[in-house]
């Protein structure tokens, strides 16, 4: 078979499938078809992300598995990654299906934004079949500009910093330009601001320094204010929409819970960075000013509960869309959770002498980002499939329910799993590499080799495996649910 | 502002409060980073100069202070050679580039940061696991050019693949590692034994 047959082969596959999900996208608007492109490919990184997890996984128990074609450090990477990446698309996505509906007027620069989702998803594509097949190079300018850069999170060769820069760039004229012929609200407002700080903060990390002290503290500049300050907001605001759409809660009601958490959420967050700078070589205030500030982060998250559980519960969780309601109710718990509490146990620099770089930090990430970010995004995939099956009943009663409820089920409890499994792996790690051991090579190893923190890697294994098992349920309820419905969705009443 | 709506639930109030709050927080945090950026700049007190390599290194606990810092000693020359401030910043700078190259922090910590598949490098340069400072260096070349049979594993059988090192990369890395052993951690890690410690 040559390229041209296998090429017509693929299309006629790719056809059967279009068919077969039975999607009908004249019912999107320009903007919003923009907007699912996006969610797909999300969708596509988090298997990704989830696949390469697994084997990763998979070397703590069995180190010799692929070992010289496909090392932890390639398979971590990508998992890494594939995370940083679908939740940044499942971010823009969601932006965009909100624009039009918030600003009340059509994308301006549509053109602009559909040739930047190319460009950037070619690029995706591009590095990681470099990470995956070039792995690494020589220690130059030449490998940090052209195949990896080494650091954790942005991984990102120099070439590819400057693409995202310049599809970011693209993606902010796009939402400010729209709200500036439409209308500005508060809701709009709050984004346009964060996104500057979010595409700014980028910049900090693309420089190469031989100084690591310097190299970490502009490295935290990005990784720490995206993900614990301009991420947060971003989702409060997807948050606060999305809010007003299922409940009908009043908008006058969002907004002011919006700015209450911009104060909180960036009270706490920016001097919150100094938990990073504990030990990286920085000045000793930063015990202090990260370890006060830090300490107040989680409160913002439990405004958010609040927010979220009042507002559902005033409206006595009656909704047009269960799926996305629950997701967002999981995500509201898992923010304060994975992001607060669990990064509040181990943010005191008095306790994180002992904790830092162990399976503490890796039980923390996984709750956060799952509680914090993939469930806000799964939430937006279920508002927006509903729109895309032409505003179909997801109610009460709805078909074939047990699918959704059981992915929720699967990812949730699965990445719980995983979280205390780490987090057994984490004090044993911190008591006996740590504390007893002095954190020597041999201390390390004594840890890794010991029989709790084994039995945790193994249980970490078989919880990944069932969030895997959610996350292919949920692929399968998104593509096919409220196929074939035909009561439409229940009308919320506004406030 | 009335009954209905006090000012403490009002929307103008809490918007000004979410904009001085936040512009607030960013000044404090800008004028801490000229401050941090300045006291760990390379050859001050936090951050030692790149000839420290010419130097001996050590990490110990300080009574008076609580917690452990690195102390630098008289001449212990790596690789048997002197090097100017010059020639040492090329060879850390070679050393850091191949660390990045590598990838090795989607294994390692450094600085406790990274991935947690491998020992932390914050103070590799100092572990008692290179047996004696006569035999360190030579110990950890061999492994960085063929560490499918000179990786120590501690009995893990975790292993750390052939990255195609080369001789001069590896002595850059051997030079960064040396050089990011005595920079003040603020104590971490607690309790750390070095290979000095060790041999008296």
């Amino acid at each position: 078979m040559n390229a041209k047959e296998l090429c017509g082969v693929a299309n006629a596959k790719l056809d059967t499938f279009v068919t077969w999900t039975a999607l009908d996208r004249s019912n999107l608007s320009d903007g919003r078809k923009l907007a699912v492109n996006y969610f797909i490919v999300a969708v596509i990184l988090f298997f990704a992300q989830l696949l390469f997890g697994m084997i990763a996984a998979t070397q703590f128990i069995f180190p010799s598995f692929l070992y010289g074609w496909l090392d932890f450090s390639v398979n971590r990477m990508v998992h890494i990654n594939a995370m940083v990446v679908w939740m940044l698309y499942g971010f823009i996505g969601c932006t965009y299906w909100l624009l039009e509906d918030e600003s009340q007027t059509e994308i301006v620069g549509l053109k602009f934004g559909k040739l930047a989702f190319w460009v950037l998803t070619i690029a995706v594509a591009v590095v990681v079949l470099v990470y995956l097949f070039i792995q690494i190079g020589a220690g130059n300018d030449t490998t940090l500009w052209l195949i990896n850069e080494g650091r954790e999170y942005i991984e990102a060769p120099r070439w590819a910093d400057i693409g995202i820069v310049a599809v970011v760039l693209t993606f902010f004229y796009n939402v400010v330009a729209t709200f500036s012929k439409g209308k500005w609200s508060g809701i709009a407002g709050v984004l346009t601001l964060d996104l500057v700080a979010l595409a700014g903060l980028y910049l900090a990390g693309m420089f190469y320094m031989t100084n690591i002290t310097h190299e970490q503290f502009w490295w935290w500049w990005v990784i720490h204010l995206w993900v614990e300050a301009t991420w947060e907001v971003l989702v409060g605001v997807i948050m606060a929409w999305s809010l007003m759409k299922l409940l009908g809660v009043r908008r006058k009601i969002v907004t002011t819970w919006l700015y209450i958490e911009v104060a909180l959420m960036f009270g706490s967050g920016i001097l919150g960075l100094g938990h990073h700078y504990f030990w990286i070589g920085t000045p000793e205030y930063w015990l202090t000013i990260g370890g006060f500030f830090s300490a107040l982060e989680p409160i913002p998250l439990v405004a958010m509960v609040v927010h979220a559980v009042y507002d559902s519960g005033s409206h006595a969780f009656k909704n047009g869309n269960h799926p996305a309601l629950a997701w967002v109710i999981a995500h509201a718990f898992g923010n304060f959770f994975g992001a607060g509490v669990w990064g509040f146990m181990h943010t005191l620099p008095q306790i994180n002498l002992y904790t830092h770089g162990t399976q503490w930090s890796a039980s923390h990430g996984h709750l956060a980002f799952f509680g914090a970010y993939a469930t806000i995004n799964i939430a937006f995939f279920y508002l927006a499939i509903q729109h895309w099956r032409g505003d179909v009943w997801m109610s009460g009663n709805a078909q074939n329910a047990w699918r959704w409820k059981w992915a929720l089920g699967l990812l949730n409890v699965g990445v719980v799993g995983m979280t205390i499994a780490l987090l057994i792996a984490g004090y044993e790690q911190s008591f006996i590499e740590r504390a007893v051991e002095g954190s020597t090579w041999s201390g390390y190893f004594s840890a890794q080799n010991h029989p709790s923190f084994q039995s945790a890697m193994v249980w970490r294994w078989f919880f990944g495996l069932m969030t895997f098992a959610g996350l292919i349920l949920l692929i399968w309820d998104l593509l096919t649910i409220g196929k074939g419905e035909t009561r439409k969705m229940a009308v919320v009443e506004a406030e | 502002m009335n009954e209905e709506n006090p000012l403490w639930a009002s929307e103008s109030f809490w918007k000004k409060v979410a904009i001085w709050v936040t512009a607030g927080s960013f000044i404090i945090l800008v004028v801490l980073t000229f401050d941090s950026l300045s006291q760990t700049e390379v050859g001050g007190k936090r951050v030692q100069a790149y000839s420290v390599i010419n130097k001996k290194i050590d990490y110990v606990y300080k009574e008076d202070l609580h917690k452990f810092m690195p102390v630098i000693g008289e001449t212990e020359l790596l690789f048997g050679q002197e090097f100017t401030e010059e020639e040492a910043e090329k060879l850390v700078t070679l050393g850091k580039k191949t660390t990045q190259a590598k990838n090795c922090m989607n294994c390692h910590t450094l600085l406790g940061n990274g991935a947690y598949f491998a020992p932390d490098l914050t103070k590799a340069w100092l572990d008692k696991g290179w047996l004696s400072k006569e035999l360190r260096e030579d110990l950890m070349i061999k492994f960085l050019l063929d560490p499918e049979n000179n990786a120590r594993t501690f009995g893990s059988n975790r292993k750390m693949p052939n990255l195609h090192i080369t001789p001069e990369e590896a002595k850059g890395v051997v030079a960064f590692l040396k050089w990011m052993s005595s920079i003040d951690t603020n104590g971490f890690p607690y309790n750390f034994k070095t290979i000095y410690a060790t041999e008296e």
